[in-house]
């Protein structure tokens, strides 16, 4: 039963690019970033790993953006907010196992040594935990979210409003996270990383698995969201984003269904923060900017809302051209990502998946 | 500084009895080519000698305009022309191998002991003010002075000024009488720094001994500081309101034009920010115009600046509009993304053509300074006028609202777009029209922002979050709400800044706009109607 | 609903094809990093061209370019030409670790000159570290740090925090007895002032006459803390010590004089505002108030004089904005330095590799702008600089009151914090 309702969230060539996708990054790439010597053309570099496997973090970024926006209408300009949660649960691991070989020797990070303080704040109880940091990472995302949208939904903030308040809250915890006393090591947040279950985080092979893990990880979260949204449950959400108060009216409450889309989607920003940070070395909390946040909404109406595919091809291309662009035309390149977004929105109200849909639909007609 | 200023008192006695004989060369070659203490000497043998001729060599070396040859010869060099500053003769030009004297704090400290001597009797009431408020610190030997001053001064307060100085020296006196009448006088003084020298008083030293042995007269200190501190606290609040009051001013200027576009119109606009930038560069072209084609006129700059940073921003708010925005209603998400490519694509515009740095726009110099009050709360000129300027934007739009065809078809656009059109009014015109004043008065708030801060590329990022919140909270299509919103978000923050830090007290009042939202969805002002879907 | 529903099934068809589009756009990078000509030296430069720290950075880009120009028009590194890689991290600070792995393993440079922020260094840290890279660091900071694969060209506190406030207390300085610490909120402020905190102490300062104020990053209502430091002050001579960043300083220094505050009465040094700064401000208000530096434009020298000129003639060829108001400051005279030291180090070890530069930089000496012989330091990675003390003219240079009489070794591991002692230089 649960087996022909997984085989059918997608057709035969849904599962079949899924399958060369992970062949790609779970055998592929790691094969020619290990194995291959670093002088062959076939190498592929430390660089383009983690920077591939930076994108799929922002991949499940947009993914769990476009399961609020694209499929609950709610639009988060707070999203950074979760994934950055995500992003310090993990550091508070990562910190704590850097251990003694810190600058200051102690077994307190370097950041709280500085600050004179003579042991952790209660709140980094237990972090040196693999298994209670991963327990952290969806759950603080996820109960600030639960609480956080308890109360707008059921006092019926919307739309824009909702935007905004969410805009306030990822402010605000920057504010707070900039603190030095928060403890969180304020604008210079955590860094210099040395190992994460006991391998080293400098070690290709250790590379190499957090960029697997990335990829699989995005996978399982869109058949998740997949599953999520072709369910019953799927289906009250797209009738509520098209019109809430019909829903209201049809004797439906609209609240459990939204919160549950946007805690969810809260945990999934999580788990992406959590991946992220191994990979890039820093947290800090210019992640929670709303700038950031803006972006993630941004990647998603490039790819395409309510299409979960889009939002993850978006994610790819906006970044991977920022990547470019900031080499290639590091004085230039934000006419062209500014000029993107405005075509984007202008002549593809549908993103990428739309301009694809458009373009099939009139060889279609051509050649019947 | 006590030997300065007994020579000060020398000075003004030998200038009154009009001994004026040359300057003192050893001083003058001390002045050229000593160093600091040998120019503070020179300084004070100067004044001691009492010649007036003295006076401009010493304002030019304030000014920084004095210059000096490697033989010790000295000049004034000004724009007016060069003139050798000890036989007064016009030069063509200064000498080829001249350099300008260069003084540091302490250099100009003692001359600013000095020159007030000298201001103490200017014609001038400001001056003589500043200078009897130098005094209020003053060596007791200065006491002659200060009362021959105060037998002549007009100005009541000059003469306030002069007499809390005047009681501040006879806090030394060794007559117990005249340090009770000094203590009294002084508890009419709203310093802090009186405060803390009557505090002095009241201490007790090693063995025991008060600093002011008669009883009577620390009982009075007693009441004087109790009345100086009431006055402070006084002082102290109205600060914050005024604080308050002008940040909530520069608030509601930033999210004024936002009320506009995004309250009546249903566009979030994100590029916002980036027209207050316009409206402060437009500021600092007109500035640099100014500079250049009007030296004489430069303090009207500003003047000239409002109506051009209104027209730009204006204008790049109608094309804005019209290219991107009018295509995007009704989506009004999307509106965001667009507008937020935007402000990318202005931003590095001004970096493209002006850099990356901050450009310099100066306060014209009837905006620089400000007024005290209450003794010692200062209210900065730009502050006062920005508060004004702010009223007067709100009145202008308000009757542009409410007053005008315009207002009338905006406000029948906001309520009932579709209905509107039927009636035969030009939405698409009014559209653009709103919109362009919108981003006029975002300009107008850059211009103002100008004054006070930074003008840079960056300039309307540091709003934008700002002012969605004060339109949020405010609610939004109500002006009123947004003007609300503003001054309790300032005069807030301003009382709990002290108390808590600026940090946290931003963070409390994002937090407070976060609970208030949960409790009135709609902002303080809703708009009325029965709408089931907003 | 339903034209959602339709969508939802088309996407199940189409998702073959965008998952081959990205492997193949992914390819793409791949392949194209591949074969490098090996007729030039690849040096990388690093600092944010947009973003918050543009308004610092972009200077150091445009004179690091000129004096790679200058190297190259004299016959370049070892008889090749130096060929700039520039990139552009955007003030993020990930990006700033993946912008420098990327110069380091794709670009293959050899020397990458960049960072401002304490945090971007922090972040590009373990990359250099990883892949032994090499960077110049050219911005006075907090100290605290030594690494192998970095040299420091800005101050370390003792080069400039100190001297500063030893200056205050002075009889020239003013006598201050008491002490406003104010900053930004980030991790340079802070240890300045937990360094200069322990400073005061030593020589006999009350806890009582010190204060430290913290405000968030881009503050710019400076009302609340103007009439906190006027208070402050009516309690005896005051110094304010400011650690606020670049930003942040135009509305304090506004504020300031238009509340009255004179230099003469509260004298402001300030550790983050140059010449650069000032352009974006009237200095006239701001006359008499200091700043501690190891160089400024306004140093009368040959080797400044010459500094000046080429960035003149450097801002009118490339038509930099800001034309002729451009001027030059410590940090830009730290980049030309290290840069022209690197080439230096390089010629001696007759090699690029990065440990032969490494052995080759110890000891090396340079005549910098600041018309002093500058050494870097055979064990500890910093330069051995002069402290110069400036207070501000009304044309926004500065007219240097104080001066060290011979340049300062670095003391990156300051003897004022607690644990120090037992840090050691390489």
């Amino acid at each position: 039963m649960m087996i022909e309702r997984l085989s059918q969230l997608y057709g035969a060539k849904g599962w079949l690019a899924i399958a060369i996708f992970l062949a790609l990054v779970c055998v592929l790439m790691p094969v020619l970033y290990l194995a291959v010597p670093e002088d062959s053309p076939f190498h592929v570099s430390a660089w383009l790993i983690t920077l591939l496997g930076k994108i799929m973090c922002y991949a499940l970024l947009a993914l769990a953006m476009d399961l609020v926006w694209g499929y609950a209408g709610i639009l988060s300009l707070g999203h950074g907010l979760f994934f950055a949660l995500g992003g310090y649960a993990l550091g508070m691991y990562l910190m704590r196992m850097i251990g003694r070989e810190s600058e200051s020797g102690s077994d307190l990070p370097d950041f709280m040594v500085f600050l004179d303080w003579k042991e952790l704040p209660w709140y980094w109880a237990g972090t040196d935990q693999f298994w209670y940091c991963a327990l952290l990472i969806v759950l603080a995302p996820g109960l600030l979210a639960l609480v956080f949208g308890y109360f707008a939904f059921r006092s019926r903030i919307k739309g824009v409003y909702f935007s905004i308040i969410t805009q306030a809250l990822t402010f605000a915890a920057m504010l707070l996270f900039f603190r030095n006393d928060t403890g969180f090591g304020g604008n210079n947040g955590f860094t210099d990383f040395k190992r994460i279950l006991g391998f080293s985080l400098a070690d290709p092979a250790t590379k190499a698995t957090l960029f697997i893990a990335s990829g699989v990880a995005l996978i399982l979260a869109l058949l998740l969201c997949r599953y999520i949204v072709t369910s019953k449950l799927g289906r009250v959400l797209t009738a509520i984003r098209d019109t809430e108060s019909r829903v209201r009216f049809c004797g439906y409450n609209p609240l459990p269904y939204k919160l549950f889309a946007w805690t969810l989607s809260a945990m999934l920003c999580g788990i992406a923060g959590a991946l992220y940070v191994p990979q890039v070395g820093i947290i800090n909390p210019s992640e929670m900017s709303p700038a950031n946040s803006i972006e993630i909404a941004i990647w998603t109406a490039v790819g395409g809302r309510g299409t979960l595919v889009g939002p993850i091809i978006g994610a790819a291309l906006v970044n991977g051209a920022k990547s470019w662009f900031t080499v290639a035309f590091p004085e230039y390149w934000l006419y062209f990502l500014g000029l993107l977004f405005i075509l984007v929105t202008l002549f593809l109200p549908q993103g990428m998946m739309g301009l694809a849909q458009r373009l099939r639909s009139k060889r279609n007609t051509h050649e019947s | 500084m006590k030997h300065l200023c007994r020579y000060c008192i020398a000075t003004l006695f030998a200038v009154w009895l009009g001994n004026a004989h040359a300057l003192d060369a050893t001083a003058l070659q001390n002045l050229a080519m000593g160093d600091n203490d040998a120019r503070i000497t020179a300084i004070e043998t100067l004044v001691a000698a009492g010649d007036v001729a003295a006076l401009p060599v010493l304002q030019a070396l304030q000014d920084g305009a004095l210059q000096a040859t490697p033989t010790g010869r000295l000049l004034i060099v000004t724009e007016a022309g060069v003139t050798d500053a000890v036989t007064n003769q016009p030069l063509a030009h200064a000498p080829e191998d001249a350099s300008r004297i260069t003084i540091n704090n302490r250099v100009r400290r003692a001359l600013e002991a000095a020159l007030a001597a000298f201001k103490l009797f200017s014609s001038d009431s400001a001056k003589r003010l500043e200078a009897a408020q130098q005094l209020a610190e003053g060596d007791p030997v200065l006491l002659p002075l200060v009362k021959k001053a105060l037998a002549s001064e007009r100005n009541p307060t000059v003469h306030n000024a002069l007499e809390l100085a005047h009681s501040g020296m006879e806090l030394k006196s060794d007559d117990p009488q005249q340090r009770l009448a000094a203590v009294q006088t002084l508890g009419n003084s709203a310093q802090e720094a009186t405060k803390n020298r009557l505090l002095v008083l009241l201490e007790k030293d090693g063995a025991g001994q008060f600093a002011e042995p008669d009883a009577k007269v620390r009982a009075a200190a007693e009441k004087a500081i109790a009345a100086i501190e009431q006055r402070l606290k006084v002082a102290e609040y109205a600060g914050h309101v005024f604080t308050g009051i002008s940040l909530g001013s520069i608030l509601l200027l930033a999210a004024l034009g936002l009320a506009i576009v995004y309250g009546l119109m249903g566009v979030i606009n994100m590029a916002h920010g980036e027209l207050l930038m316009i409206g402060a560069y437009a500021t600092y072209v007109v500035q640099n115009l100014f500079k250049t084609y009007l030296p004489q006129h430069l303090d009207l700059y500003l003047i000239a600046a409002v109506p051009v940073a209104f027209g730009v921003a204006a204008l790049v708010g109608m094309a804005l509009e019209r290219g991107v925005i009018r295509h995007l209603y009704g989506r009004p998400l999307e509106t965001l993304l667009a507008t937020w490519g935007i402000s990318l694509i202005l931003i590095q515009l001004m970096r493209t053509m002006f850099g990356a740095q901050n450009v310099e726009v100066a306060n014209p110099s009837w905006m620089t300074g400000g007024v005290t009050v209450l003794g010692s709360l200062v209210l900065p000129y730009n502050r006062i006028v920005i508060i004004v300027f702010a009223m007067l934007v709100l009145c202008l739009v308000w009757l542009a609202l409410t007053h005008t065809r315009l207002g009338l078809h905006v406000r029948a656009v906001t309520q009932n777009r579709s209905m509107a059109d039927c009636m035969g009014i030009p939405t698409g015109r009014t559209d653009m029209l709103a919109f362009g004043l919108g981003a006029g008065v975002a300009g107008l708030g850059g211009c103002a922002m100008s004054q006070i801060g930074n003008v840079g590329p960056e300039l309307g990022q540091g709003y934008i979050v700002d002012s969605f919140m004060v339109v949020v909270l405010g609610g939004v299509g109500q002006i009123a709400g947004t003007v609300y919103a503003a001054l309790g978000l300032g005069v807030m923050n301003k009382f709990l800044e002290p108390y808590w830090g600026a940090v946290l007290a931003k963070i409390m009042l994002l937090v407070f706009i976060i609970l208030f939202i949960q409790k009135r969805p709609q902002g303080l002002f809703a708009a009325k109607g029965r709408t089931v879907e907003g | 609903m339903k034209s959602s529903y339709l969508l939802g099934i088309a996407v199940g068809n189409h998702f073959t094809r965008s998952i081959f589009t990205t492997a193949v756009v992914a390819a793409g990078i791949t392949f194209a990093a591949a074969a490098q000509a090996a007729d030039t030296i690849k040096v990388g430069i690093l600092h944010s061209l947009s973003g918050t720290m543009a308004i610092s950075e972009t200077s150091l880009k445009d004179v690091a370019l000129m004096t790679i120009e200058e190297i190259n028009a004299k016959g370049g590194v070892l008889g090749k030409k130096l060929e700039a890689v520039v990139v552009d991290p955007a003030s993020n600070w990930p990006l700033f670790a993946e912008k420098s792995r990327e110069l380091l393993q794709k670009e293959k440079v050899a020397v990458v000159f960049g960072c401002w922020t304490s945090v971007s260094r922090k972040s590009v840290l373990p990359v250099f570290e990883e892949l032994n890279g090499l960077l110049f660091y050219p911005v006075q900071y907090e100290g605290e740090e030594l690494s192998q694969n970095v040299f420091y060209t800005g101050a370390a506190p003792n080069q400039q925090a100190i001297p500063a406030v030893e200056y205050l207390m002075s009889k020239d300085g003013g006598e201050a007895k008491r002490f406003f610490l104010l900053g930004t909120d980030y991790v340079y402020p802070r240890t300045t002032n937990k360094i200069l905190r322990a400073f005061l102490k030593s020589k006999g300062v009350k806890e009582g006459d010190i204060k430290e104020i913290y405000t968030p990053f881009g503050h710019s209502d400076y009302q609340t803390i103007v009439a906190d430091v006027k208070k402050f002050a009516a309690g005896g001579k005051t110094a304010v010590i400011s650690t606020i960043n670049g930003d942040s300083n135009v509305p304090f220094y506004k504020e300031l004089s238009n509340q009255g505050v004179k230099a003469t009465d509260i004298p402001v040094v300030a550790f983050s505002v140059g010449e650069e700064e000032l352009r974006g401000i009237d200095a006239k208000p701001l006359v008499g108030h200091l700043a501690a530096w190891n160089y400024f434009m306004s140093l009368k020298n040959p080797e400044n004089d010459k500094f000046i000129k080429m960035w003149k003639d450097y801002v009118k060829k490339q038509k930099l904005p800001g034309g002729d108001k451009r001027v030059t400051n410590d940090p830009m005279e730290a980049t030309y330095v290290g840069i022209h030291m690197w080439a230096q180090a390089a010629e001696k070890a007759k090699s690029v590799e990065v440990n032969k530069v490494r052995t080759a930089m110890a000891g090396q000496t340079f005549k910098a702008p600041s018309g002093y012989e500058l050494k870097m330091d055979e064990k500890n990675h910093h330069l051995w600089k002069p402290v110069m003390i400036g207070e501000i003219r009304p044309d926004g240079q500065f007219d240097i009151v104080w001066e060290t009489k011979k340049t300062l070794r670095a003391q990156p591991w300051s003897p004022f914090i607690p644990g120090n002692e037992k840090k050691k230089d390489m």
